[in-house]
């Protein structure tokens, strides 16, 4: 992920937060839909939702859509460039494949497996992480649902005891 | 009184250069004394509302230290390697500095530290001195910052620590589930665990807010005030007197001499990148172990054609690295660590270097946990966890709550070959030469380190880690993690043929100019230097008051 301004993330913030006015938005700034399904299926193999809430509730692609057009805007052409690799590779892999989205769950795990180690996918999963897991005025986490999944809370202030072994100490 | 407002026309009394952990306590004390004093600091002036919970601004983009786009960092191993863009150092970029983000921990120096080469002898590749002063010296400054910023710890806690003249004006933060495990394993290991010293407050104090245990130290700055940075606390006192003007988005370029060969002022670019010059009687340079050494590398003139004092040869030679080592432990139940401060408990057992290892170095371990969420999912978890999948997920989900780190603060060589110089090549967006790091590690350093690893380990097991993972000891040429503690540039003594400044910070060289940071660290201690940076500055601040006052300073 490219390194940003400080008004640049003053920005996201800013638009992060007049979408959360309306967090049911469709409408992305930097994807056209087709490349936004394909996002949500990449974010949904590295964090999927089979035991709660994953990628898709967290609102993964809002994040990336947004980080493209503003703080991660310099990854923006090596992204492109990454979608368009992605495509060649599933054709090359499932030939007659319409898009990664629509491939079987299987299919994209191999898929992917034979993309670790390129910097395309470490981008993608840091930025799912970052959504996944970063802070909601970004436009991911929707909900906190990442943090509720690994139990962080940003109440801002706590009292000892705080986990099972301070207390049980006492 | 208002906020003292001067003309760059009009002569003041001290430049002071950097406003973080010596140059907040520098402003300080030079105006409380009477002296007017100007701060020009590169940063911003930010305040406590700019300080959120934003993982993204600050952990991952790191923006209170500085950019590297705008200032690259150059690195390489040794002279024969070419340099290449790489943030191998790191340090805060704001008024306040490092003193803001940094994680609160605050050990004084053992006695032993100040004549390590006299005890242990000499050590080859390695530049190993003693220093000019000893512990007893520095103690009445270590007890006056202590007071005066705010520390809370426990004295006599620990059995290595040497003796105190006061205790800590603050009673130790409470302790986490990691401190009572740490206690658990190291106690049955026959160790000393002790409450760590923090610049956080346990309670309220100076008229401020105790800790409200929020989780967000290192990296951060404090929302609430709690943390004793500079900001917080000397550099009000300091406005305050009427006499003190704190200049930030002022870069200073170059220190300016006169004839005679005395330093007479700074030229800085402003916020708008124009050049300013601003007159002074004296110039203090507290600008941290790196930044210090390359100003006074561009301050080159007729009189100072290898940089302003420099006839030593050694500014921004012996940089030292922050060097540490690290190892995770799974437990069973929730520790909840992203609660409260990140460390709580200490052990200084491994701190003393001994022969009988068969290497030179020492550590002091602290247990802790310095990892938010996207991070610790990112780059915390062992390597047979997936890293992305479903099994990925359910690991960070059943970590998270679970984890905890013993973070060993290792030793770290004086070694002529690394430091700091001029990139020949890169400049900054300023149009200067780009900062260039040149640093291998010492082969003892290395062996320290992977011995640390193993001290750690035994500790979690004792503790009853149910899974254990460190992180490797990087080879020296790949993946330099930022060292955020920059020591010994401008090592102090009293030989200037092998030091540049003396123990107060006097430039050998230059009777008006004082250079007073972690530059002047002869050895490294065990790492977290912002103790005796601190306990420096507040000693010579009053040498420089007394100097200034009987007209020595000219």
């Amino acid at each position: 992920m490219g390194l940003a301004a400080w008004t640049a993330i003053a920005a996201a913030q800013q638009h992060a937060h007049l979408a959360a006015l309306s967090p049911d938005t469709t409408s992305f700034e930097f994807l056209d839909p087709a490349t936004a399904r394909e996002v949500v299926a990449i974010a949904a193999q590295i964090v999927p939702s089979d035991d709660g809430p994953g990628a898709t509730e967290a609102g993964v692609v809002y994040f990336i859509d947004r980080a493209l057009k503003t703080f991660a805007s310099d990854a923006a052409a090596s992204f492109r460039e990454g979608i368009a690799d992605l495509g060649v590779r599933r054709k090359k892999m499932f030939p007659g494949s319409k898009s990664f989205a629509a491939l079987t769950r299987e299919q994209q795990t191999e898929l992917l497996k034979s993309m670790e180690k390129t910097p395309f996918f470490d981008w993608m999963r840091t930025a799912t992480i970052l959504a996944w897991l970063g802070p909601p005025e970004y436009g991911g986490n929707r909900n906190q649902v990442g943090w509720k999944y690994i139990g962080f809370d940003d109440a801002g202030f706590f009292e000892p005891p705080f986990g099972y072994y301070d207390k049980e100490s006492k | 009184m208002s906020v003292a407002k001067f003309k760059t026309s009009e002569t003041v009394d001290f430049v002071v250069i950097g406003s973080g952990a010596a140059g907040g306590v520098m402003a300080k004390e030079l105006s409380v004394a009477g002296f007017s004093v100007v701060v020009l600091e590169q940063g911003p002036y930010l305040t406590e509302q700019d300080f959120t919970h934003d993982e993204i601004k600050f952990a991952v983009y790191n923006r209170l230290t500085n950019d590297p786009k705008r200032q690259p960092i150059m690195y390489r191993k040794n002279e024969n390697e070419k340099a290449r863009p790489l943030k191998a150092i790191e340090y805060g970029r704001q008024v306040g500095g490092g003193s803001v983000h940094f994680t609160g921990n605050y050990w004084r120096l053992h006695e032993s530290d100040f004549h390590e080469r006299s005890l242990y002898g000499e050590i080859p590749g390695a530049s190993f001195d003693d220093w000019p002063i000893s512990y007893a010296d520095l103690e009445p400054y270590y007890t006056k910052a202590e007071e005066e910023l705010g520390i809370s710890g426990l004295g006599g806690s620990n059995p290595f620590d040497a003796p105190r003249s006061k205790p800590y004006p603050l009673p130790p933060m409470p302790v986490k589930s990691s401190g009572v495990l740490f206690e658990r394993g190291a106690k049955k290991l026959g160790l000393h665990p002790y409450p760590a010293p923090v610049a956080i407050l346990s309670q309220p104090y100076g008229g401020r807010g105790a800790c409200a245990h929020c989780g967000m130290c290192e990296l951060f700055g404090c929302e609430m005030k709690a943390k004793s940075s500079t900001l917080v606390t000397v550099i009000p006192i300091a406005e305050k007197t009427g006499r003190c003007e704190i200049r930030p988005n002022s870069y200073v370029r170059k220190i300016e001499v006169d004839s005679s060969g005395r330093v007479s002022g700074a030229i800085y670019f402003d916020e708008h990148k124009r050049e300013v010059f601003q007159k002074a009687n004296a110039v203090v340079l507290c600008a941290n172990g790196v930044e210090s050494s390359r100003l006074l590398l561009m301050s080159k003139s007729k009189l100072f054609p290898q940089g302003l004092a420099n006839s030593s040869g050694l500014v921004g030679k012996n940089l030292m690295w922050d060097n540490g080592t690290e190892s995770c432990g799974l437990f069973e139940h929730p520790l909840n660590e992203f609660k409260s401060i990140q460390a709580t408990r200490v052990i200084h057992d491994y701190y003393a270097a001994d022969r009988k290892r068969g290497f030179y170095g020492g550590g002091g371990i602290d247990a802790r946990f310095d990892f938010y969420p996207a991070g610790f999912a990112r780059s915390a978890l062992p390597d047979d966890v997936p890293s992305w999948g479903l099994e990925f997920k359910k690991a960070v989900g059943q970590y998270f709550t679970r984890t905890m780190t013993l973070l060993s603060h290792a030793s770290s060589l004086p070694m002529e070959s690394n430091g700091v110089s001029l990139d020949p090549d890169v400049k900054d967006d300023w149009g200067l030469p780009a900062t260039r790091i040149t640093f291998d590690w010492h082969p003892d350093d290395i062996a320290n380190m992977k011995w640390l690893v193993e001290r750690e380990r035994e500790i979690l097991d004792a503790a009853g880690a149910t899974k254990i993972w460190s992180f490797p000891v990087e080879p020296p040429d790949v993946n330099v993690v930022p060292s955020r503690h920059l020591m010994g540039t401008c090592r102090m003594g009293n030989d200037p043929k092998r030091s540049v400044v003396d123990s107060y910070g006097n430039a050998h060289d230059v009777p008006n100019l004082f250079i007073v940071d972690g530059s002047n660290f002869v050895t490294a201690g065990r790492q977290q230097p912002t103790a005796t940076i601190q306990a420096l500055a507040y000693r010579a601040g009053e040498h420089i008051a007394k100097k200034a006052k009987t007209g020595e300073l000219g």
